[in-house]
């Protein structure tokens, strides 16, 4: 599969051939994707195609069955999570990956606590927890609270922020905008544009609206039954194409169906 | 998710009050309630202030004397509280031990047959006792999260096998203490006050460990979401194998204070008992069974409440025999106080 699109600032990351299987299910059956420098690349595709496995592997939480991954020009095994943050990869999950019973701020700084000594400084990662959501314009009221007492596009803002302002050069967006009501869509969606515009970071985002993927995503690319089988940029798509290919599958899938029925 | 709220939402480190906007003396006072009612041990020592009480003006002149303050705090409390240290990490972190009160039961043998039987220095056999705890919990981590075996049932198994072991090796009878270690069981529990005061160190370096560093915040995290703590990038499996490990330590330690301030190495010594009761106290503290909160503080008070009770029972001459009928009432009482409370704090704080 050859790529349509130009790449100014060259690969940033780069999979060939991932292969994930799950016992007898093949999640993810011959994957190619490439992220450009700077650019948002929206992964779109029904459910149960592999989106998030896929995203799972880029950021080291799974590790593919074959295949290799290409960062910044290097082939890399990933072994960890905390592997892939040293190189600048940072996710937020579907699920969110925020504990409950730990405050906002606390979940801002999961795992990436500031410390003096081996005492957390709580005051320290407090002020800074309360500057970056004021700083994205996401309204908490406080962030001493437990995380269990927001609402989901609360809960998912934080996550979102955790992530941005863990100076990522490459964010891995699992449904960002899935809980959130319209005003949260918004604030996220500029937060988005406005990276963008900052550059330096690049971003594969998994979505389920084509309209607002195509608003955000500089490239698209489509992922059916485990592999990518579109990959055009933005301005050469259209919902309507989308739309298309995905009802064409889901129908080839369905005949196929009554066939061997 | 509404499950955890009712346990009660844990900030580590204590929050500022909200800032107030209105009347000021108003406010001041509303946030003075606040903070009691934030504090998730309020209940647990309300409930130990009573049981002191009660106790003390019933019987004044016993309850009130340094003897029996040693059976209270030090034979009673210091144990619950020693290994409830260990219990609240674990049920934080969503596993449970069993097998800590036998690790208890086997340690003072283990340090007794290095010493005499293998030559071992004295302090030699007691750091290798200790050690051996740590092995009994990473034992019990293995088979736990490597093997994948519930902690209920690993820690079952291998609480049997070391209760075994002990009645194995000593033919069921006790042993004395051998005299080569006496002068280091000085300092770990033959002084009237030495369990005591390795209670309150331990509660408050657990204290902080588990409120102010990172493993505490993590042990909380792969409680309360073990995905999503695994998704950060905790290293899950290391927080419980070392909560396993830490609860090891401490079983073993509890058992040599015990076999010093004893005198004697008992076969029947630790076993079900100081387990029970330290999960007890746990849980009255404020641990949640489901993980992701609780405090050693609270534990530590449940312990003195528990010691309150048996060693009240003991002084009003309740007969051993119903002691455990009380026993069992009064821990259902302070649990669904506990409970009750909880919700109707929790309900005040939302509304």
């Amino acid at each position: 599969m050859t790529s349509q699109a130009t790449e100014p600032g060259g690969d940033t990351l780069r999979a060939e051939h991932i292969v994930k299987r799950f016992g007898a299910v093949t999640a993810l059956e011959d994957v190619n994707l490439r992220l450009g420098r700077g650019e948002v690349l929206g992964l779109l595709g029904d459910n149960g195609a592999g989106k998030s496995t896929l995203l799972k592997i880029l950021c080291g939480f799974q590790q593919q069955d074959a295949g290799r991954l290409v960062i910044n020009g290097e082939e890399v095994r990933l072994r960890s999570v905390d592997h892939a943050r040293s190189l600048g990869i940072d996710a937020v999950y579907q699920d969110l990956a925020l504990i409950n019973q730990l405050s906002v701020y606390h979940n801002m700084f999961l795992n990436r606590e500031r410390v003096r000594g081996t005492l957390l400084s709580n005051r320290s990662m407090r002020d800074t927890a309360r500057q970056h959501l004021d700083e994205m314009g996401i309204n908490i009221r406080s962030v001493d609270v437990p995380v269990a007492s927001l609402s989901g596009g609360q809960r998912q803002a934080i996550a979102i922020a955790r992530a941005v302002y863990s100076d990522a050069k490459i964010l891995l967006l699992d449904e960002p905008l899935a809980a959130m009501g319209a005003k949260e869509v918004a604030i996220i969606l500029d937060l988005l544009q406005d990276l963008k515009r900052r550059g330096g970071i690049s971003i594969i985002i998994i979505a389920h609206n084509y309209g607002q993927a195509l608003e955000i995503c500089d490239r698209i690319n489509l992922l059916q039954h485990g592999e990518i089988t579109l990959d055009k940029l933005s301005k050469d798509t259209s919902v309507t194409e989308l739309n298309d290919i995905v009802v064409a599958e889901y129908r080839r899938a369905m005949e196929e169906r009554q066939r061997s029925a | 998710m509404s499950k955890m709220t009712e346990q009660g939402g844990m900030l580590i480190g204590q929050p500022d009050g909200a800032p107030g906007t209105g009347n000021g003396t108003v406010d001041a006072l509303r946030r003075g309630f606040g903070v009691l009612g934030r504090q998730r041990e309020t209940t647990i020592l309300i409930v130990t202030v009573a049981l002191l009480l009660y106790f003390g003006l019933t019987n004044s002149s016993t309850f009130f004397s340094r003897a029996n303050f040693i059976i209270l705090l030090s034979e009673f409390m210091a144990p619950i509280a020693i290994i409830g240290i260990g219990e609240v990490l674990l049920l934080i972190c969503g596993e449970i031990d069993l097998s800590v009160g036998f690790i208890y039961t086997f340690s003072p043998f283990m340090m007794f047959y290095l010493n005499v039987y293998y030559g071992v220095p004295a302090l030699l056999a007691i750091i290798i006792t200790l050690v051996f705890g740590l092995v009994c919990g990473w034992v019990n981590g293995f088979i736990t999260i490597t093997l994948r075996v519930p902690s209920f049932i690993t820690t079952l198994g291998t609480g049997f096998i070391l209760a075994g072991m002990s009645l194995y090796f000593s033919h069921a009878e006790p042993k004395a203490i051998p005299p080569a270690t006496a002068g280091f069981g000085k300092w770990i529990g033959t002084q009237p006050w030495s369990q005591f005061i390795w209670a309150v160190v331990l509660v408050a370096i657990f204290h902080v460990v588990l409120t102010r560093t990172r493993w505490g915040l993590h042990t909380i995290a792969t409680g309360g979401n073990q995905l999503g703590a695994r998704e950060a990038g905790i290293n899950v499996a290391r927080i419980k194998y070392g909560n396993f490990m830490i609860t090891g330590l401490l079983g073993a330690l509890v058992g040599l204070q015990n076999a010093f301030y004893t005198n004697t190495i008992d076969p029947l010594a630790g076993q079900y008992q100081p387990m029970f009761y330290s999960v007890t106290a746990a849980v009255i503290g404020g641990t949640a069974m489901l993980g992701g909160s609780g405090t050693i503080l609270g534990a530590f008070l449940g312990a003195v409440a528990l010691a309150t009770l048996s060693d009240g029972f003991d002084i009003t001459g309740i007969s051993a025999n119903s002691l455990d009928i009380v026993f069992g009432g009064a821990i259902l009482i302070a649990m669904i106080a506990n409970v009750q409370l909880t919700r109707l704090r929790e309900r005040g704080k939302t509304r």
